[in-house]
């Protein structure tokens, strides 16, 4: 990691301990959901980024984690952190399942292979009422334990996502730049051909990094289930995958910081607009706008921004640390 | 047996629609490359864009061409102000693109039309016609005359026509096609709009029997865009095919086993094509677009 990375970290991991002090109990609870949302987003920017390939089913694994952890905890009586793993296992089967016949062909097949696989998890999370409780949703979802430490209050379940969501994040970061694992997904990244070339199995890669996808979204969704202690389907639609396909998108696609970058603009963006909207224009209802908003922001960040939030800031230090290195050379 | 019968000609008729908006898919994406996931947008907006018409007292000969010119010149709009610029673009970026302007053009309808419900009225009045003990509303005759007019001059248009000669020559290459004096950029301009034109239609014809409401373009694009797969997506006849086939199965299978999952026989479908057959499901031999 870059020296200004690690400072960048530092102020990170500072401004977010610091922040239940600071501001009301609605942000500590919105910033909940924004580090579960860092988490899902991950898996989708190492999917789109390295591997090159669309999810839009990002919502149904989430759905997969928050479901199979109310199942395993509510209905079979497991321990939450059982039920959390065994949903993150079965999670991860599924894209295997969906990823080893696709991604062996060129093209977006994958995209074709979510799109119908969230709609048919979404169906099926309405239609088994006796399983998932139809579309009324489950409740009775219990808080997680950490030994002693009951994650009940939202301070501690806070700091308690926002640790996993950052270890999360510098674990995939390792992955990519630091390990010969990560040479060859920034190969893929640059070329899949030349990868290809030099006699990578590049289908298996991808496969990999699809099924890593998958339990990121399993496991945001468990930790999500155990926050809200109340699920029901229409959190987890099409729409929803689009949500973390824009947050990635607007991130940038080429570092792991995108994700946490494009959660927290889009969050911003849509708290803003519930702000300000409603005075622009009352009696409107708001979603009307997010509607719009979003597709337009979608659009415009990738007609002029391709490479996102992060892909504009991180490309000028590297640059210049070229550039820098040239002159001590000289 | 009538109830056979009846589950059939329903299917069928439902599969003249996935048609109109399949062949969309694989007219946008012989020639620009992308799957189009704004294609059943085009379709809400023909049928919401007519139902006011008529609303407003212009009668429906007026109207249903009307609709349908306005669909192709916001394609037109979207082709030129969004997809051609990102023409150098990654097949991604260009994708997730059009799934932008889905969202944004559904947000615009909602702000014009509001969640409500528009009807259109049949195109013909009359009684459902009978045939051995099965009912089908004649409006279900029209989707199908439309279908297969269009599909007849679309052949036309592709195989006989200098102009779809030189669609496909920029399909096949888009250099070679260059140097002949065809311009790909105007290639990929008309094609949208086309198939903003044909998603259009199928939105004009359905309206009557389905109504016309600003979300009603997700279900129909996606079902659209699993008969194209069905079809190969590179092929017009295939994809034809993959929509009656479609249309045919949903119907037997939410009339014999459970409505509620009506909608998801066409995606379980979708993934077994993929997995099974991801060339299409009447391919001979592999096919791909050819560029």
């Amino acid at each position: 990691m870059s020296r200004g990375e690690l400072l960048g970290t530092g102020l990170l991991v500072l401004g977010l301990a610091a922040l239940p002090a600071l501001v009301n109990p609605y942000l500590v609870s919105l910033m909940i959901i924004v580090g579960i949302h860092v988490i899902v987003t991950t898996g989708l920017t190492l999917l789109l980024g390295f591997a090159g390939q669309i999810s839009l089913a990002q919502a149904a694994f989430y759905a997969l984690g928050a479901y199979g952890s109310m199942i395993g905890t509510v209905h079979l009586g497991l321990n939450g952190w059982v039920a959390l793993v065994a949903a993150a296992a079965a999670s991860a089967l599924v894209a295997w399942l969906i990823g080893v016949p696709t991604l062996r062909l060129h093209g977006h097949y994958l995209a074709l292979a979510t799109l119908g696989f969230g709609i048919i998890v979404y169906i099926v999370l309405g239609e088994e009422t006796e399983i998932t409780g139809g579309p009324t949703g489950a409740s009775g979802i219990p808080r997680l334990r950490l030994g002693a430490w009951a994650l009940g209050a939202d301070r501690h379940y806070y700091v308690f996502v926002w640790l996993v969501a950052l270890m999360l994040l510098l674990v995939c970061r390792v992955l990519v730049t630091g390990s010969s694992y990560g040479r060859v997904l920034r190969a893929l990244q640059a070329s899949e051909v030349a990868t290809e070339s030099v006699g990578i199995d590049v289908a298996r890669y991808k496969v990999q990094v699809f099924v890593l996808s998958a339990v990121l979204a399993s496991l945001g969704g468990s930790l999500y289930a155990h926050y809200l202690t109340v699920i029901s389907p229409s959190e987890f639609g099409f729409d929803v995958s689009i949500e973390f396909l824009v947050m990635a998108v607007i991130g940038g696609l080429g570092s792991v910081w995108g994700a946490l970058a494009g959660v927290l603009a889009v969050t911003l963006f849509i708290e803003a607009l519930r702000t300000v909207a409603p005075l622009l224009a009352p009696g409107v209802p708001t979603s009307e706008y997010e509607v719009i908003a979003f597709g337009g922001l979608l659009v415009l960040t990738l007609l002029f921004f391709p490479s996102g939030l992060v892909g504009r800031w991180a490309h000028r230090p590297a640059r210049a640390g070229r550039a820098g290195r040239a002159a001590a050379a000289r | 047996m009538s109830e056979l019968l009846q589950f059939l000609l329903s299917g069928i008729a439902a599969g003249g629609i996935y048609a109109l908006v399949a062949v969309g898919f694989v007219t946008v994406y012989n020639v620009l490359g992308i799957i189009n996931f704004a294609q059943g947008e085009f379709a809400m907006l023909g049928a919401l864009v007519a139902a006011s018409l008529v609303a407003h007292g212009v009668p429906l000969v007026a109207a249903a061409p009307l609709a349908i010119l306005v669909a192709a010149a916001v394609g037109a709009l979207v082709e030129r102000g969004v997809l051609g610029p990102a023409q150098a673009s990654s097949e991604v970026v260009r994708i997730i693109i059009t799934i932008g302007v889905s969202i944004s053009l559904r947000g615009v309808a909602l702000t014009i039309w509001s969640s409500q419900s528009y009807g259109l009225p049949q195109f013909s009045e009359g009684a459902p016609l009978t045939i051995l003990g099965a009912a089908l509303a004649l409006q279900n005759f029209w989707v199908l005359g439309t279908a297969a007019v269009i599909m007849a001059a679309l052949f036309l248009l592709f195989d006989r026509t200098y102009f779809g000669s030189a669609l496909r020559a920029s399909v096949m290459n888009r250099d070679a096609s260059r140097l002949m004096g065809i311009s790909p950029a105007r290639m990929s301009l008309y094609a949208y709009s086309l198939s903003a034109a044909l998603g259009a239609t199928a939105g004009v014809v359905i309206a009557p029997i389905s109504l016309a409401t600003y979300d009603m373009g997700i279900m129909l694009g996606l079902k659209g865009f699993v008969a194209a797969v069905m079809g190969g997506l590179v092929s017009a006849p295939g994809a034809v095919a993959g929509a009656l086939l479609l249309g045919v199965l949903e119907s037997f299978a939410a009339g014999l086993v459970s409505s509620g999952y009506k909608d998801a026989i066409a995606f379980a479908l979708l993934l077994g094509v993929l997995v099974v057959r991801p060339t299409g499901l009447f391919s001979g031999v592999a096919a791909s677009r050819q560029v």
